[in-house]
């Protein structure tokens, strides 16, 4: 059904949260309070690795005005020994450790206790008082210092090739064999990369607000990008069962994959539980940089082989990923993403899950896929440096395309990757005169994209307008996006349609928003809610004109005879039919629950100019272009808006990001002060060039979005880089003092 | 206030010094200077019509410090008395060869204010003084300064190292020079060879790298999170470059 006359779909419709956020009276979790609410504040370990001997609360729930106190022993165990049990790409075994630290802190910030109190300054001080006896063990915190013998172990039952060890686990991904394509190979470069981790950097910390009634009835406000996973886990962790939880969405400031899981809500609900009284929890911006998952930090190697004329016969790489104290790094998208645009014959590709004494990873848009990008494009561009070819061109050469068969998998449908390759060659930034000291990068990324789990209520009001509810918090524009479509389908005005987020016990279940899933698989289910109930309305007109529902069809937001032959009828608009309603059958509504199918992958290819102060080491991005498949754009200003986000985020990733570390192992720069993420200023205008191949799987040919734009782009920078510089810089951030000492290097040549 | 509501200190008695008039008022002085009261804001003082034509330098320091909203409180008095190394209207004030006034219990004293900081958070300021003002001296003719520092962003940044340059020319040549020095030591700093380095050339390269060297011989930083002490020290001579040459380019313009 893609129609191509659209009304609504493909315009800039006013964001339908906008008033209330720019007015400053959108409700965020901070924002919430009860009658009675205390604070909760949790103690977190000053250590990187101790064994925890004992904990003693006494004192501090002796303080006037302490109103509880829990820790591990108040939260349900999954035991190690029993297996893993998943709640979505969440292991449980190591959710209930992260949440509060059982035999062992593994992490500066790892929660230890946590106490509820009148006030938050008494909550503070009563976590002073709370003693717990260290056994401070030796820790490791880089990957190299993580995997060298000696290094101390985190779980001592983990064994890898039957020694104890740091590495949880190994994937891969293989196709061919490449011993036999490297032997083909007229050229092979091989190069080793490093990334730091970094975080989301969402403005706003996680905080909740929970009252659990004396029959248990338990209500969560809080800020996540899912409600149900916040009730599923908060469930788990505390033993409450589902139904008696009520997990409500708040709006959410920024998330970026950080809020896919929970540190606070079971800690909160418990609190509340034992104090009888709503507790707030609000981390401060400290607590987040210490104790909230950033994306892993990395090693890997990549060696890529390609015939003179430029066809690329095999590829090897190596991706090793910082998980923090528990496993589950995003190696799947380092392994399964980093190769995937191309069409080699010969791929392995390997991942490795690395323990070490920081804070769990979270999901990171995209995870993993920039990191295993940053080191395939950059050896990409060497190859094509060394072969002479234009990057693009030799990009072009090798593109995936429909029937490529991806080392992860899938055999490519009808895809997009070839378009933003030529779409990024004729744009006129590719051809851009360059001054001096600057320079030009391009690279690609692939991102996988999902499905899944989604639920959505439409109703018709008795005036006549359009109720939606969904069960994903909108944290990229869903609302706007699904309203162009409603409207569309009902030939009606943008403005009568009203999108609400739902909370997990007034819609069906719906998955996470994250792998760029939520409005590929919610306007599938809301589309078909629509269409039922546009069946239902001519079924009511029919009847009322008693005609044949086959001779009735919807259009302009009204029920017309199909042909003259049908009968001559005023037609009925839905204000007549949602009047007539009562006597006509009653109230107008569809409700559509479903695993969605066919998300498709989604390409990128992104063009970089930078410049570089040579005498200071730094390096400014002056012009950015980001060529996008984004199947269809039901809202291009939130298309777009996600591309100059995620480039926004990958320019900070490339240039100044990175957590830095004390000698005593805790996090140096716990604050937007030292951890530099861009500010405005530090960015030019982002350019989007938005290319669309529709999803042949999906009625409006919807692909995710919203996690491509961060894959390309740390490649690019550091490709512009080398073509400014001659230089070459193979770990990340590229910060002035790394440039300026690389460039003050006495084996480089001057710079001018 | 911001230290103390991220919990770092827990006053017990606060005074608010921001309604008391001399505080709070920018006067020229009858012989060409500027008093600038210690808890005028940064708007307060890019607003006044003259300031900024005499000393932009020191105004440019001064607004640097932090953002807009930021810039509608802090002070350069609270900038200085902050006590820290890095903060950007100190060297500016120092190479402007500013004089404070300080109030306290048994009277009256004047200090520069390269002698104000102790240390990162400490100030020579006895028990019970507080910052009047500021006071700048006349500018001869022919006169410029400026201000410049590095930062790994573009805004919202703590100074890695900042400069401050203040000349003064005469047909050409160098006849006053004092160059101010932040974030290389355990407070700013007053580089005197670098000055001198300066006075009596015609700002050619072997002055300019002499004064370079002064300001590079001057550092003693350390190695932390927003720099090692390599690439201060570089750093420093740098921006000396970059700094003297747009002071010299408003003196010529004078
Ligand atoms: C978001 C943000 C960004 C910032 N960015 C920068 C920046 O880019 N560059 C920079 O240099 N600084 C920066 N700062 C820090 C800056 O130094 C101070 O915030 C500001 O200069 C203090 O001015 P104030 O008038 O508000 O002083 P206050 O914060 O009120 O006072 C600072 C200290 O000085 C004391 N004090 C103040 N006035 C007097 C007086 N008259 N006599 C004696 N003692 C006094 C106070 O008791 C206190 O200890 C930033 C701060 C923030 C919050």
């Amino acid at each position: 059904m893609n129609v191509v006359n659209n009304k609504w779909i493909g315009q800039r419709t006013i964001r339908p949260d906008g008033v209330d956020k720019v007015t400053g009276r959108a409700a965020f979790a901070a924002d919430t309070t009860m009658p009675g609410t205390i604070w909760g504040k949790v103690l977190r370990s000053p250590h990187p690795h101790a064994r925890i001997k004992s904990i003693n609360t006494a004192k501090a729930e002796a303080l006037p005005g302490v109103k509880a106190v829990v820790t591990a022993r108040d939260i349900v165990d999954f035991p190690i020994e029993k297996g893993a049990v998943m709640l979505g790409i969440q292991d449980m075994r190591w959710m209930c450790r992260n949440v509060m630290a059982r035999d062992k802190a593994l992490f500066p910030g790892h929660p230890v206790a946590a106490v509820a109190a009148t006030t938050e300054a008494i909550a503070a001080e009563a976590c002073k008082l709370i003693e717990v006896d260290y056994e401070v063990l030796p820790w490791a915190i880089e990957i190299d210092d993580a995997l060298k013998d000696g290094a101390p172990i985190l779980h001592e039952w983990n064994k890898f090739d039957g020694k104890p060890s740091n590495i949880m686990g190994r994937l891969e991904s293989k196709k061919g064999d490449i011993a036999v394509g490297f032997k083909d190979a007229d050229i092979i470069i091989e190069r080793s990369f490093a990334t730091r981790p970094v975080h989301q950097g969402y403005i706003e910390p996680h905080a909740c607000l929970i009252s659990v009634a004396a029959d248990g009835k338990t209500t969560i406000w809080s800020s996540s990008q899912g409600q149900f996973m916040v009730r599923a886990m908060t469930s788990m962790l505390t033993g409450i069962p589902q139904s008696d939880i009520r997990a409500i969405p708040a709006e959410i400031g920024g998330g970026f994959g950080g809020k896919t899981i929970v540190y606070l809500e079971p800690l909160a609900t418990l609190l509340a539980k034992k104090s009888g009284r709503p507790v707030k929890m609000v981390m401060t911006r400290e607590e987040v940089m210490r104790a909230t998952g950033p994306t892993s930090g990395s090693k890997s190697t990549v060696k890529i082989g390609a015939k003179k004329d430029g066809t690329i016969v095999a590829a090897h790489g190596a991706f090793y990923l910082q998980a923090g104290a528990f496993p589950g790094s995003p190696i799947r998208g380092a392994v399964g993403c980093s190769f995937a645009p191309y069409d080699i014959p010969h791929i392995l590709s390997e991942g490795f899950d690395v323990c070490s004494n920081r804070s769990k990873v979270a999901a990171y848009r995209a995870p993993g896929a920039p990191i295993g990008a940053y080191a395939v494009e950059c050896v990409l561009d060497e190859l094509a440096e060394a072969l002479k070819m234009d990057p693009l061109e030799l990009r072009l050469k090798n593109a995936a395309k429909e029937g490529t068969k991806a080392a992860h998998g899938p055999v490519f449908p009808r895809i997009g990757y070839i378009e933003t390759l030529e779409a990024a060659k004729n744009h006129p930034h590719y051809a851009a005169p360059l001054g001096k000291l600057q320079g030009r990068g391009v690279a690609s990324g692939f991102w996988f994209n999902a499905g899944g789990e989604s639920s959505a209520q439409v109703n018709i009001t008795e005036d006549g307008n359009v109720v939606v509810t969904t069960g994903h918090p909108d944290i990229g524009g869903s609302r706007a996006g699904i309203a162009n479509i409603c409207a569309e389908l009902l030939g009606i005005d943008y403005k009568r349609v009203s999108v609400i987020i739902g909370d997990t016990q007034t819609v069906g279940f719906s998955n996470l928003t994250g792998g760029s899933r939520v409005l590929f698989a919610s306007s599938m289910v809301v589309t078909q809610a629509t269409d039922k109930i546009i069946a239902t309305l001519r079924e009511r007109a029919a009847k009322i004109w008693e005609i044949d529902p086959e001779a009735v069809k919807w259009e302009d937001g009204a029920a017309h005879p199909v042909s003259p032959n049908a009968g001559e009828f005023k037609p009925l608009t839905l204000a007549d039919l949602a009047e007539k309603a009562p006597s006509q059958g009653g109230p107008i509504g569809a409700s559509v629950q479903l695993n969605t199918q066919g998300a498709e992958g989604g390409f990128g290819t992104h063009i970089c100019d930078v410049e570089v102060d040579v005498d200071l080491g730094i390096i400014r991005v002056i012009r950015y272009t980001a060529v996008q498949d984004v199947g269809r754009a039901i809202h291009p200003s939130y298309v777009e808006g996600q591309l100059q986000g995620g480039v926004a985020q990958g320019i900070g990733w490339a240039l100044n990001e990175e957590y830095i570390y004390n000698k005593d192992g805790k996090v140096d720069n716990p604050g937007f002060l030292d951890y530099r993420m861009p500010v405005c200023s530090d960015l030019p205008m982002i350019d989007c060039a938005l290319v669309e191949v529709p999803n042949p799987k999906h009625p409006q040919g919807v692909k995710g979005v919203g996690e491509v734009p961060l894959v390309p782009v740390m490649a690019a920078v550091a490709n512009a880089v080398n073509n400014a510089l001659g230089k070459r810089f193979y770990s990340l951030p590229m910060s002035p003092p790394k440039v300026s000492e690389a460039l003050d290097a006495p084996t480089q040549q001057a710079a001018e | 206030m911001v230290q103390m509501r991220s919990g770092l200190v827990r006053p017990g008695l606060i005074v608010d010094i921001k309604k008391i008039g001399e505080m709070t008022e920018i006067t020229e002085t009858a012989d060409g200077g500027f008093r600038v009261g210690a808890a005028v804001s940064g708007m307060e003082l890019s607003e006044h019509p003259r300031f900024g034509k005499v000393w932009p330098g020191v105004l440019e320091a001064v607004n640097l410090i932090g953002s807009k909203q930021v810039q509608g409180r802090a002070s350069a008095g609270g900038n200085l008395c902050n006590g820290s190394p890095a903060g950007d209207s100190v060297p500016a004030m120092i190479a402007a060869g500013a004089v404070v006034t300080v109030q306290g219990p048994s009277g009256r004293r004047e200090i520069k204010v390269e002698d104000v900081p102790a240390g990162p958070g400490r100030t020579n300021l006895k028990s019970g003084e507080i910052l009047v003002s500021f006071t700048l001296p006349p500018r001869p003719a022919g006169s410029g300064d400026a201000y410049l520092r590095m930062i790994p962003r573009t805004e919202m940044d703590i100074a890695v190292v900042g400069i401050g340059v203040s000349l003064t020319l005469k047909d050409g040549v160098c006849t006053a020079a004092r160059v101010g020095l932040g974030a290389v030591a355990p407070t700013a700093l007053l580089v005197e060879p670098a000055g001198q380095a300066l006075i009596g050339s015609r700002l050619d390269d072997a002055a300019l790298e002499a004064a370079a060297a002064a300001c590079r011989a001057a550092c003693r930083p350390i190695d932390d999170k927003r720099g090692t002490v390599a690439y201060r020290i570089k750093t420093a001579g740098v921006l000396l470059k970059r700094t003297a040459a747009i002071a010299a380019k408003r003196a010529g313009g004078h």
